[in-house]
């Protein structure tokens, strides 16, 4: 008896104590106002295993709003731009549990790149969302996830994709590897994950396509994050007389397999799409020289125009560790606030019709174009190769970085969309 | 396919042996105190960060010496000021502070050192081809990583069998009440045992570091395969330790090596499955696929069937 | 009587404190918090079911969780094409139907041991399920996960389930439904052997009980639980991915149960609650939250082996003397220096982790490249830590003479 009466008290005490906390973190509601900042959420991996690509995106977005906007005197007649990190670990379930706390702390613009899974569990939310919520309407903003399904058949009105997908790349890649005669056994590598069975299906097509006389010999799946050791990988990459390596490897993963292949004393090209920056470069470049290929949308080296080299001294006097590692997103901010500039506001349906079909010329001078059928976006597409021959600007500080071998202007680049986009009525 | 059986073998065996330093540490600290211990695994990873850390300004070679003994002298400290202040409160509260403490080392690592992936190299004096076979190099300094672990398991076995110290480890394992009222010292006994376990785990860290890459999970792709081999091994075994760790090693070589799954085994039988069935995935799993799982299926089987494990005595 | 009008008032109260709390706080945000509490506290609760009143430590409970989402996922994406006719609200059931079935099987040849060999043997399962649910993409979904809509069930009085607030009525019924269930298990023959079988299994054994059979009803009973909360968390996020049935899931629930107090039936609730909100608040305001939560949990298994509630029930004995007050100065004394300490630890963290030149902590602001933000937080520290260690033989003087049996000579109560 009296042990339940001190348990309800201790209870009660505990309550009181949690109620306290809760009132004092709810009391402060963002409310909008003509000279309050304009805030706009960043979705991304802060914390956990995928940190460091998250918070390098991170750096990049701030600066940018910061060097573009807010140096400037703000947008919208005076308005800061301000961004707000939202963690989500690379992980589906957080990003459900982040998609609620900024609908509740009334974000309405959401940037989010890293993995196709977050992307697309974030565009379902988005979705649902906005289908249930009238006039409160989310803004899907994915600058870097590549999963074609996102402007095919899971296109939605409310995400834009401001990178090229996953097939687009391969397209530019597989031409590039296409006009190497020298290449006439491939191996596929990947992750066994919906991005890399995408890369594996894709590139085996469209080689099968471009060059007939290339055989592949292998198409292999390893489990994502789990592989101690990439030797037994590269001994079969080995046995198979393979003269280049296709790998939509990231992140550790990406590292091994480089590092054991170049172990092994396999002299062979291996094309990638995450193989730079982040500590890979400074851990891969002396070794990848040469050798390492990545297909890219933003030419690292050599840098077209004077205005994005400043850009990238300025970044750098600001961040000596860090790098512009996804200089579109300075682009995403940029279309975004023209398309606030053009409607006089921040609401996302208006921004979304502006946003469609906006051609947009780029600090790199280049014009790109937001397609409005599918919210997919075109712009010029590079093969670079890892090296420290021409480099002025590096990766990591390590001397090494990219120079672009290959490019495809933007209008080579549109392909055909299966998207049948439902639009919503005001 | 013979090149490919030849160099399945040799990774196998690299893997296997590098298992075989974390789990002797293990297996030890397991079999005395009964700590199933959940941060060896960080211990591992602790030794590539100092390494790395150490080779900046010293070199690989002062690393390759320092860094255990740190990892080594920071295990103790765990030991006398942590683990023996949870003992009382019985073993899942020991298990529990482990696992806190895996999570913890992970952290500080990512706290310290940051995210990125590390550029921690082999050192130049083996960073040459020690043979070439089939077209495929096999590098001295895995050569240097296969010496180092077998050198590591005579030592132990040595000492554990023949030195005085070794002998009362072995009586401490099994009788700790007994080498207690004989005048020993026991807790100092655990501790310096946990000390040279961690130190091992260290040394394998530093060792494996610059193939393996060196970067906060680590330690969490390496973590329950340890006590897999632990658990399969039988507990306070060394030659079980060591044999299970070579099994652990060679079937994950081989399973990826092989080219075969269910579709070749249904061709075999005969059988042939419409695509897009429900069960599809099942149907064209193949056996590198469930490479990583093979282990604690393995363990699931030995925990049923067999609790001592391979060559363990009494029961965990 | 008296008792029983307490039992009653007890969980009238915890009834009332649930229904009353989304008319307290009705923000989004709050309601998103008090949705993630509730799928946590019965997830916590079976969680103790396992360890903390059977002995069982389990390192794959997500296992029964993860599976109960699934299913249930699977069944609300029936409904929404129409292939199934089905309640809403009995969703999280099929999670719970989904644990048990799980837990049978799981059961029948893992509960014959508990300790070592139970844990190593609950790992391998959920090493070994993690792993399948990446490869059977068919029914996980791969590592994007299945999704479901919650709105295409029939109405269940007048809520149609679009916006979170319905879920968490229904969450609220489901979550009290299990605390009593939970709670009556305790009180069961069955429920009171997990214990007997815990402390002393040959005991239980020679008094004619199957310690393997009493360890079997538990964890059944524990994987209908967590399928439940599987179940919650399906109709709240409308999403299970692999993740909800790996390692990290079955790890936070074991920091949940174990920082709250194992011994207690209201510490997993304690700590859901605590790591919850930490989640929530910490996570948004620092990239460090993880290792705080680390260091949280080391400390707490070091120093409060019992958890929060045990911390609360340890002043049990000196409330019923009517001592307490007495420890309130020694604590202030003690705590505030603490407070000290641990806040300028914190800064000194942020500071040495900030990206920008300025840190803003607790309305400081504070340079990163200033030697004496450096100097005023370490000499912070240094002077909280020296004074914590100065005033701790004080309270520990006054927590003996708080909770000191009564002298013959001191206040005697009738007795």
């Amino acid at each position: 008896m009296v042990h339940l009466l001190s348990l309800a008290r201790a209870c009660s005490r505990f309550l009181s104590i949690f109620l306290i906390i809760l009132a004092a973190s709810f009391s402060a509601q963002a409310r909008a106002q003509d000279s309050e900042p304009v805030r706009i959420g960043f979705m991304d991996p802060l914390s956990g295993p995928f940190a460091s690509i998250g918070t390098s995106g991170l750096t990049v977005l701030q600066f940018a709003a910061d060097y573009l906007f807010n140096s400037r005197g703000g947008i919208l007649g005076g308005r800061m731009i301000e961004i707000v990190p939202l963690d989500n670990m690379q992980s589906p379930t957080e990003t459900q549990i982040q998609f609620r706390r900024a609908v509740g702390e009334g974000l309405r613009i959401i940037f989010q790149g890293n993995s196709s899974a977050v992307a697309n569990a974030l565009n379902t939310a988005v979705t649902r969302h906005n289908r249930r919520n009238p006039g409160q309407e989310i803004l899907q903003l994915n600058y870097s996830a590549v999963d074609p399904i996102l402007t095919e058949e899971n296109c939605s009105f409310w995400h834009f994709r401001f990178d090229a997908h996953a097939v687009m790349k391969l397209n530019v890649l597989t031409d590039f590897i296409a006009r190497n005669e020298d290449i006439q056994r491939m191996y596929i590598i990947g992750q066994d994950y919906s991005f890399g069975h995408v890369v594996a299906e894709t590139s085996e097509r469209l080689l099968r396509e471009k060059r007939p006389d290339i055989e592949i010999v292998g198409n292999e799946f390893h489990p994502i994050g789990q592989v101690k050791d990439f030797t037994p990988y590269v001994t079969k990459i080995v046995a198979s007389n393979a003269d280049a390596v296709i790998t939509g490897n990231f992140g550790a993963d990406m590292v091994s397999l480089a590092r054991s292949i170049i172990d092994s004393g396999l002299d062979i090209p291996i094309y990638t799409f995450y193989a730079a920056y982040d500590g890979i470069t400074a851990t891969l470049g002396a070794d990848g020289k040469n050798r390492i290929r990545l297909v890219h949308n933003d030419s690292a080296n050599p840098i077209p125009t004077e205005k994005r080299k400043q850009f990238y001294r300025d970044f750098k006097a600001a961040h000596p560790g860090r790098d512009v590692t996804q200089p579109r997103l300075a682009m995403a901010l940029s279309m975004l606030v023209q398309a606030m500039e053009e409607t006089g506001g921040t609401d996302p349906y208006e921004l979304a019709l502006a946003l469609e079909d906006m051609r947009f010329t780029t600090l790199s001078g280049e014009e790109v174009w937001m397609r409005g059928s599918d919210h997919q976006i075109f712009q010029d597409l590079h093969v670079s190769v890892m090296t420290d021959e021409g480099i002025e600007f590096d990766a990591d500080n390590s001397g090494f970085g990219l120079y672009t071998e290959h490019f495809v202007p933007a209008e080579q680049t549109v392909m055909e969309t299966s998207c049948e986009m439902r639009r919503p009525r005001r | 396919m013979p090149e490919v059986l030849v160099f399945a073998t040799l990774n196998g065996l690299v893997t296997g042996l590098l298992l075989f330093m974390l789990a002797s540490g293990l297996t030890v600290i397991f079999s005395m105190m009964g700590v199933l211990n959940f941060a060896h695994a960080s211990f591992y990873m602790l030794g590539a960060y100092f390494a790395y850390s150490i080779s900046l300004y010293f070199g690989y070679w002062t690393g390759l010496i320092l860094a255990p003994l740190i990892v080594g002298v920071l295990g103790a400290l765990v030991e006398r000021y942590g683990l023996r202040r949870v003992h009382q409160h019985g073993h899942v509260a020991e298990l529990v502070f482990t696992f806190g403490l895996a999570f913890l080392i992970e952290e500080a690592v990512q706290f310290f050192w940051g995210q990125d992936t590390k550029n921690y190299q082999t050192p130049d004096l083996l960073d040459f081809p020690l043979f070439t076979l089939f077209g495929q190099e096999f590098s001295a300094y895995r050569g240097f990583m296969l010496t180092i672990s077998i050198g590591i398991f005579i030592g132990l076995y040595q000492v554990l069998t023949r030195s005085r110290v070794g002998l009362i480890i072995q009586a401490a394992i099994s009788h700790p009440h007994m080498v207690a009222n004989l005048g020993h010292n026991v807790p100092l006994i655990f501790t310096a045992v946990f000390g040279v376990g961690t130190a091992l785990a260290g040394l394998a860290g530093v060792i494996a570091g610059p193939v393996l890459t060196t970067f906060p999970g680590m330690a969490l792709v390496l973590g329950s395969i340890v006590f897999v081999i632990v658990v399969i091994g039988g507990l306070g075994s060394l030659p079980g330790a060591l044999i299970a760790s070579l099994l652990i090693g060679l079937l994950q070589s081989y399973a990826i090596a092989a080219n075969v799954g269910m579709p070749e085994l249904l061709e075999l039988l005969g059988l042939e499955f419409p695509r897009s069935h429900p069960l599809d995935d099942l149907w064209t799993l193949n056996l590198a696929q469930i490479a990583p799982v093979l282990p604690f299926l393995l363990l699931v089987l030995v925990l049923i069937f067999r609790p001592t494990g391979l060559m363990g005595k009494r029961e965990q | 009587m008296k008792t029983l009008a307490a039992k009653w008032g007890l969980w009238g109260g915890y009834l009332a404190v649930l229904l009353l709390l989304p008319q307290v706080f009705d923000s989004i945000l709050a309601i998103s918090i008090f949705n993630q509490m509730a799928i946590a506290i019965v997830f916590a609760l079976s969680y103790n079911m396992l360890l903390g009143q059977g002995g069982m430590l389990s390192f794959g409970h997500a296992v029964y969780f993860g599976l109960g989402g699934f299913l249930a996922v699977h069944v609300l994406r029936l409904m929404e094409f129409e292939a199934m006719y089905f309640s809403i609200a009995l969703i999280p059931l099929i999670g719970g139907l989904t644990g048990l079935l799980a837990g049978i099987f799981v059961g029948s040849f893992s509960t014959r041991k508990a300790g070592t060999v139970f844990a190593m043997i609950s790992l391998g399962i959920g090493e070994l399920v993690a792993a399948s649910s990446l490869i059977f993409t068919g029914f996980f979904g791969g590592e994007a996960g299945v999704s479901g809509d919650r709105t295409f069930g029939p109405p269940l009085f007048g809520m149609d389930f679009f916006s979170d607030t319905d879920v968490y009525y229904l969450a609220v019924f489901w979550v009290f439904v299990s605390t009593l269930f939970m709670y009556l298990f305790t009180r069961t023959p069955a429920g009171r052997m997990a214990n007997a079988v815990r402390d002393n299994p040959e005991r239980a054994e020679f008094i004619g009980y199957s310690a393997r059979w009493v360890r079997f009803i538990s964890f059944c009973a524990a994987g209908t639980f967590a399928g439940v909360a599987g179940g919650l968390f399906a109709l709240n996020y409308e999403f299970v991915t692999d993740e909800n049935l790996n390692l990290v899931t079955s790890g936070r629930v074991l920091l949940m149960a174990y920082i709250g107090g194992l011994g207690f039936f209201i510490g997993p609730i304690i700590g859901a609650i605590i790591l919850t909100l930490m989640n929530f608040l910490l996570s948004n305001y620092t990239e460090l939250f993880l290792l705080y939560l680390g260091i949280l949990f080391v400390l707490t298994v070091l120093f409060l082996p019992r958890g929060f509630a045990g911390f609360i029930m340890m002043h049990q004995a000196a409330w019923l003397r009517g001592r307490l007050h007495g420890l309130a100065l020694p604590y202030l004394l003690t705590g505030l220096p603490a407070l000290l300490f641990i806040l300028s630890a914190v800064c000194l963290l942020e500071l040495s982790h900030a990206s920008e030149p300025v840190l803003h902590f607790l309305g400081l602001s504070l340079a990163r490249d200033s030697a004496l933000s450096w100097a005023g937080l370490v000499l912070g520290a240094g002077l909280g830590a020296f004074l914590t260690a100065r005033s701790t033989p004080g309270l520990r003087r006054a927590w003996e003479a708080a909770n000191a049996p009564e002298t013959r000579g001191g206040r005697e109560r009738a007795s």
